[in-house]
């Protein structure tokens, strides 16, 4: 029982942190290696907003998904757009810039175990006789409104469903009038703000640790890749195939392979199903 | 005024010596010669020089700089001729690193053993690790190579295996200095003009079809697969002899051979010194690493910095110093009416 509660709690964790990324690969084909930082960010940005402005949570929170938008929207507009479909400078741009924030963190010394975020509500409950504290629950509840007013979102609403044109065929949805740049930015700062919302979901459980960046970047590619990339109900669906994965070597090996989980699943995938579980549509593309 | 400027465009064409230079008139007199030498030798006689003119602490740097150049050899390659972007060059220093100090300190084997040794099987190594990812295209090299650093870090640190945090100490040095610095050398000098001459072979065709159209080369009958397995091969080759290399200039090697630097300055410096000429990264990391010693008491802060430098060329300057420097030997300008 353990098992079922923290494996479907540690898989809507992994399907928060993933659903930001694949729906940018999934609408602009940018492989956006800066998700990680704009999480991690996020993180800091409430923290700060909190504990040194003095602003109310809920307000710090908005805030910070408000400037966790802006800064996704940015690095598209000013930088990525200017290398957009040129494979090699958009990994290598995307990758500098979450660098380059992750690593300016660390010298302003945000690290260590000083920076925590408080949970929403403090507390536990026993979920068939497992103590499951407040937060997780509602991380769960986040993580499943944002799966599904993602879904609500493209597919009954105007602009929800010209990323999803775009995302089908780019050069059909610019023949109809779609504005392919302002869609990949919208694209951009949407999944900006998914990631920011994840880490606010995600970091009271825990500390504010700039590591956290590059291991969410991983988590996030890992259930991309399993899932076939840019596919979002095959993101959710490997969500739970890694999360469980991780909570049963957590329980039966040791908590240290998690990493090696997520590493041997975007292997295996590679090896027995390139495109993924979901990924068919896009799989002439990518396979030679 | 404006439309004065409308009508007036640059024009570029070749130099009459560089097209004499192409053929057999290359060595019809001493200035085809000198055209065609000059650079070469300056780059090479300056290479040497290096040790005898350097000051004593950055003798320490000539060794790193050209580490740091095999690594952006085989970046330059795999990236500009074959199509693969690799994130992840502190795999191979980390591999090569690790397997050089446990064939010196384990077997006792010396270094004139342990480095080769080191670079043949640490290249198989590699190759092995990233074949799942060669059969894909598009992003998924980039993925795999960027996870494998992190991972390996975190399960060394984790298993406390291979010397945990602490690394493996007493690795041996080499004799002198002056081994060190020209050994060093004269690899990153044979490895540019191997590499030059490797890729316009007949194999250096193919990785560039590779690069440029995978189906054309499928439908040659040849494998895409094999061919991008043996450039990850050059490639991290190149890599893990600078792994190897390294762990026997500190006497140790450890997990900060699998550290960010590693991945991020050989990136750097392609971009910056011009992708696809292999000389370019070659003096971009002449530049950039020297730069780094100086910021390493700014800790992280440098790793932001070459990121940011990184950015902003890819964005507003992505051909690099080298090509621009090409193009002003080669060919000259002028306006003309259009």
């Amino acid at each position: 029982m353990d098992i079922l509660i923290y494996g479907t709690i540690n898989s809507f964790s992994l399907a928060l942190m993933a659903i930001g990324f694949t729906l940018v690969y999934g609408i602009s084909r940018l492989p956006n290696f800066a998700h990680g930082a704009i999480y991690v960010i996020t993180g800091f940005l409430v923290w700060s907003f909190v504990n040194l402005l003095g602003l109310h949570y809920l307000l710090g929170i908005l805030l910070s998904l408000v400037i966790a938008g802006l800064v996704g929207a940015a690095i598209y507009q000013f930088i990525l757009i200017r290398v957009r479909g040129m494979a090699t400078s958009e990994i290598i741009a995307s990758y500098a810039i979450g660098l380059a924030i992750l690593e300016a963190l660390r010298w302003k010394g945000f690290k260590g175990m000083t920076y925590t975020l408080p949970p929403f509500i403090e507390g536990s409950v026993e979920i068939f006789g497992v103590p499951v504290d407040l937060q997780r629950v509602i991380m769960v509840g986040i993580g499943a409104v944002v799966v599904a007013f993602l879904w609500l979102f493209t597919h009954y609403n105007k602009i929800g469903l010209a990323l999803r044109g775009m995302a089908q065929d780019e050069r059909a949805a610019m023949m109809l009038g779609i504005d392919s740049d302002m869609m990949a930015l919208i694209a951009m700062a949407f999944g900006s703000i998914l990631a920011g919302l994840a880490a606010i979901a995600i970091l009271p459980l825990g500390n504010i640790v700039v590591e956290a960046g590059y291991r969410v970047l991983i988590l996030a590619i890992a259930v991309c890749i399993v899932g076939g990339l840019g596919s979002w109900f095959g993101a959710v669906l490997a969500a739970f195939i890694i999360g469980f994965a991780q909570i049963i070597t957590d329980a039966y090996i040791a908590s240290h392979f998690r990493m090696v989980v997520a590493l041997l699943a975007i292997i295996i995938t590679l090896i027995l199903r390139p495109s993924g579980l979901f990924g068919r549509q896009k799989e002439l593309e990518e396979r030679v | 005024m404006k439309m004065e400027m409308g009508e007036r465009r640059k024009e570029r064409l070749d130099r009459g010596i560089k097209v004499r230079t192409e053929g057999i008139y290359a060595i019809s007199s001493w200035e085809e010669m000198n055209y065609l030498l000059v650079p070469r030798l300056a780059l090479i006689l300056g290479m040497f020089a290096l040790p005898l003119v350097m000051p004593a602490y950055w003798q320490r740097v000539i060794s790193y700089v050209c580490i740091y150049a095999l690594l952006t050899l085989g970046f330059d390659f795999l990236a500009h001729f074959v199509g693969l972007v690799s994130l992840g060059g502190a795999l191979f220093v980390g591999v090569g690193g690790y397997l050089a100090a446990i064939l010196n300190t384990s077997f006792g084997l010396p270094v004139v053993l342990t480095i080769p040794i080191a670079t043949i099987a640490g290249a198989i190594i590699c190759t092995l690790l990233l074949l799942p990812a060669l059969r894909l295209r598009g992003v998924y090299f980039a993925i795999v190579t960027l996870m494998y650093p992190l991972v390996l870090l975190r399960i060394i640190e984790a298993l406390n295996i291979l010397g945990g945090t602490e690394g493996i100490l007493g690795v041996a040095s080499f004799p002198n200095k002056w081994v060190e610095q020209y050994l060093i050398i004269g690899i990153v000098i044979f490895s540019l003009f191997g590499l030059r001459r490797l890729v316009n072979q007949d194999i250096g065709l193919v990785f560039r079809g590779v690069k440029d159209n995978d189906q054309a080369v499928r439908a040659s009958g040849l494998s895409i697969t094999i061919y991008k397995s043996i450039a990850v091969f050059i490639a991290s080759g190149l890599g893990c002899l600078g792994g190897a290399y390294l762990a026997h200039v500190y006497m140790w090697a450890g997990i900060s051979q699998f550290a960010l630097d590693f991945s991020i300055l050989p990136i750097a410096a392609t971009v910056i010194g011009g992708g696809g000429t292999l000389v370019g990264p070659v003096l971009g990391c002449f530049m950039l690493v020297p730069i780094s010693e100086l910021l390493r008491s700014v800790g992280t802060l440098r790793i932001a910095f070459y990121a940011i430098i990184l950015t902003v060329f890819i964005v507003f300057r992505s051909e690099g110093i080298m090509v621009y420097a090409q193009r002003k030997y080669h060919q000259f300008e002028r306006w003309v009416k259009v």
